[in-house]
């Protein structure tokens, strides 16, 4: 790979990892950050270097979304690594988890390395998979954590299927911990959740809909936490949605355990009043909850408790969303306006930007341990420009993704991505 | 071993039941008379007469190959009557309970029963209802007294020695008697013992056993004199304690290239029978490092020795 070097000059440079937020410049060469700082400047970058001035602009690292449904393999028709890339490249992000819920499941070492190799072959942005922390996603064998490790997995989780036995959740996290792996659940209790489709109480009642309890979620947090205080292994909360849950996320901090916990920025920005007149796009998991809960979640990340934001996204054709709410598949993409939506909470005054960039970079990079997601010398040349405050209106028709359950649709936004860099190579650049 | 040496005054128990509570002078003294009565079976005669009279029930209630023929063989060699009952074929397959079982057998007096069943604890359950010694080979994933005292004697003869070797034990500590007997019996004796699994295949309080603790296998097996491996059963391989055979095999299956690790003149054990290309390579299970073979021998020694120990307890006198 050999890319004409670039520097991006006249920037306002975040870097969350080291805590700087001040005007200067990056320089990019042979895919890695060369230099950073006040001093990169258009007339230290030499003649074969490309100058781009930003005229302002935050300059910051590439985005890390650690939670990204494609369809690859079994459901193209919903997405490809492509069309998740190329979104994911217009949204800013740089890096994304792929979940193992496909078909057939990422669950042994060679559908792993089919989806490498899709992916490298295909992808415009950084791809990596997480694999099934059980066979076939069904709750009761642990999968090959060893063989997957070295195939490249990430982290283990069951994607949106909870694991309900407790002895194999124990039996996963102690196998984890001898490779050493991330598990990643989404905890719900399948059975107190039943046949629940939304947020339970007094909205739902009105709708006539089946409640979720926030207890199946903490409930099964809480089981977790007890496993991870025999386990000891490295257990990172897929997504969390209540007041509850981080509650019992911050007593186990607080104990010591090796915990840490993602939201979906669906849960952060959104509450369950915009179900509305029964819209399927607003049909998710976990779901979307009351406005007490969202706050509580806002605060979270504002304080650092919760550690990551991610965008759950998650595309679903009109097949399986123009239905009865009851009958309609969760899910909404999200990875192109992840970042958009986030600085929802920044121009509020919720969250600052740095610390909101935080959860969407060096955060996922260090529970991940990878070494992009900072602005550093000799770390990959993953980096984007955007201006914070372009307000533009989305339009689902022109979202990147194969699917278009957006729930943002012809939501106003503030923050465009203007330039997305891949280990030094453009992969988005908005005119 | 010749009529001039007696017994050992040292092992005075009626019952053999595990290694736990075995003194090291009660265990070098069976070893010593395994020593000694090992040359008798490489003779063309091969029979005493010290349990001439007396009559041996092998009591399985699991399958076993080596562990019966080899009770057998033992006492046959000693001069007693030996009585295989197979369970497939009485009336415990009728729901006979393990105690009338016990009282019925009690009432035709014989002097020796060797148990192996399934259950922990079950074996001392049947040795306080019945009148006679009791051999345990084998109970539930409690003890093999017997195994382990011919890994022990295995280990001497090779090694000239037990105190201070290091002994990486490996594979499925969790469900293994052998470990068990082995943990207790090698760090009597002096040798310092580790486990090498899985997490899933480690009883929980490991730490707190006495014994150095290895979820690595790379790492366990570095610098170990002896390497044992345990079997793993095939019920077990897919994914409720491992996910897979080949996953187990490939992070903690003996191989060659696994074996360098261990010091350069470690030797192989396995108490059989073994998985070949599951947690033992056939390469290393029947390369010049291996003892398996031996470890058959031996046990046929042992045998003889605990029988002629207890010997000296035996009803109906």
């Amino acid at each position: 790979m050999t890319h004409a070097p670039i520097a991006l000059v006249n920037a306002r440079l975040i870097d969350p990892a080291a805590g700087t937020d001040a005007r200067g410049g990056v320089f990019l060469e042979d895919g890695v950050i060369r230099d950073v700082g006040a001093h990169v400047t258009p007339s230290q970058a030499g003649s074969r270097t490309t100058v781009v001035d930003c005229g302002g602009d935050v300059v910051c690292p590439g985005l890390i979304d650690m939670r990204v449904f494609v369809g690859e393999p079994g459901a193209e028709y919903r997405e490809t690594l492509a069309s998740a890339s190329a979104a994911a490249a217009a949204g800013g992000v740089t890096t994304i988890v792929a979940m193992p819920d496909t078909n057939p499941p990422i669950d042994d070492p060679a559908v792993l390395d089919f989806l490498m190799r899709r992916a490298r072959d295909t992808a415009k942005v950084r791809v990596l998979a997480s694999a099934a922390l059980t066979k076939g996603l069904r709750g009761q064998e642990i999968a090959e954590y060893g063989l997957l490790s070295e195939a490249g997995a990430v982290a283990f989780t069951d994607g949106f299927h909870s694991i309900r036995n407790s002895q194999v959740m124990r039996r996963a996290m102690i196998y984890a911990r001898d490779f050493d792996a991330l598990v990643m659940p989404y905890a719900e209790d399948s059975d107190l959740a039943g046949a629940g489709v939304m947020n339970e109480g007094e909205f739902a009642s009105r709708l006539g809909l089946g409640g979720i309890p926030r207890e199946a979620e903490a409930i099964a947090l809480d089981r977790d936490m007890r496993l991870v205080a025999i386990a000891r292994g490295r257990y990172h909360a897929a997504l969390v949605s209540t007041s509850m849950s981080l509650d019992i996320i911050a007593r186990a901090k607080a104990a010591g355990l090796g915990v840490t916990c993602g939201a979906s920025i669906n849960n952060l920005t959104l509450n369950e009043n915009d179900i509305g007149h029964y819209r399927t796009f607003f049909k998710l998991a976990p779901p979307l909850r009351g406005e007490a809960d969202r706050r509580a979640m806002v605060e979270a990340l504002a304080s650092g408790l919760l550690d990551v934001v991610v965008s759950d996204h998650n595309p679903q054709d009109v097949d399986n969303k123009r239905l009865p709410f009851g009958e309609a598949e969760n899910g909404a993409i999200g990875v192109e306006t992840l970042l958009a939506a986030g600085l929802r909470l920044t121009h509020s005054g919720d969250v600052a930007l740095p610390r909101l960039l935080a959860a969407m970079t060096i955060r996922p990079a260090e529970i991940l341990r990878l070494p992009q997601g900072r602005l550093a010398k000799g770390a990959p040349a993953d980096v984007i420009r955007f201006d914070p405050d372009e307000p533009f209106v989305v339009e689902a028709a022109r979202l990147r993704s194969r699917s278009k359950n957006t729930p943002f649709e012809d939501a106003r936004l503030q923050g465009r991505v203007k330039l997305t860099l891949v280990a030094g190579e453009i992969v988005h650049a908005y005119s | 071993m010749t009529e001039n040496v007696p017994a050992s005054p040292l092992f005075s128990q009626k019952h053999l039941l595990g290694i736990e509570g075995m003194s090291r002078a009660d265990i070098e003294a069976l070893l010593d008379m395994a020593e000694a009565a090992a040359p008798l079976s490489r003779q063309v005669n091969k029979k005493k007469d010290t349990l001439r009279g007396r009559t041996q029930i092998n009591l399985f209630f699991e399958a076993s190959t080596r562990t019966q023929a080899s009770f057998e063989l033992a006492g046959k060699r000693l001069g007693a009557d030996v009585m295989n009952m197979s369970v497939a074929n009485s009336s415990v397959k009728k729901g006979e309970t393990l105690i009338d079982t016990a009282a019925t057998l009690n009432a035709m007096r014989p002097d020796i029963i060797i148990v192996r069943h399934h259950q922990s604890g079950a074996v001392d359950l049947l040795a306080r209802k019945v009148d006679c010694s009791v051999v345990n080979a084998g109970d539930g994933s409690h003890e093999h007294p017997t195994q382990a005292l011919l890994d022990a004697l295995t280990i001497r003869r090779r090694k000239g020695r037990v105190e201070g070797l290091t002994v990486a034990i490996c594979g499925d500590v969790l469900h293994s008697r052998v470990a068990r007997s082995n943990m207790i019996l090698l760090s009597t004796l002096g040798a310092r013992v580790r486990v090498v699994a899985p997490s899933t295949l480690l009883p929980s309080g490991v730490d707190n056993l006495g014994v150095e603790v290895f979820r690595d296998f790379r790492k366990g097996l570095e610098g170990a004199d002896i390497v044992m491996m345990l079997r793993l059963q095939l019920e077990r391989m897919s994914g409720a304690f491992v996910p897979s055979l080949r996953e187990y095999a490939r992070f903690h299956g003996l191989d060659e290239e696994k074996l360098k690790l261990a010091k350069p003149d470690a030797l192989v054990m396995h108490p059989g029978p073994i998985n070949r290309g599951v947690e033992i390579d056939s390469a290393v299970a029947d390369g010049p490092r291996s003892l398996i073979n031996e470890q058959v021998e031996m046990g046929v020694a042992v045998r003889m020795a605990v029988l002629e120990s207890l010997s000296r307890h035996l009803p109906n006198n």
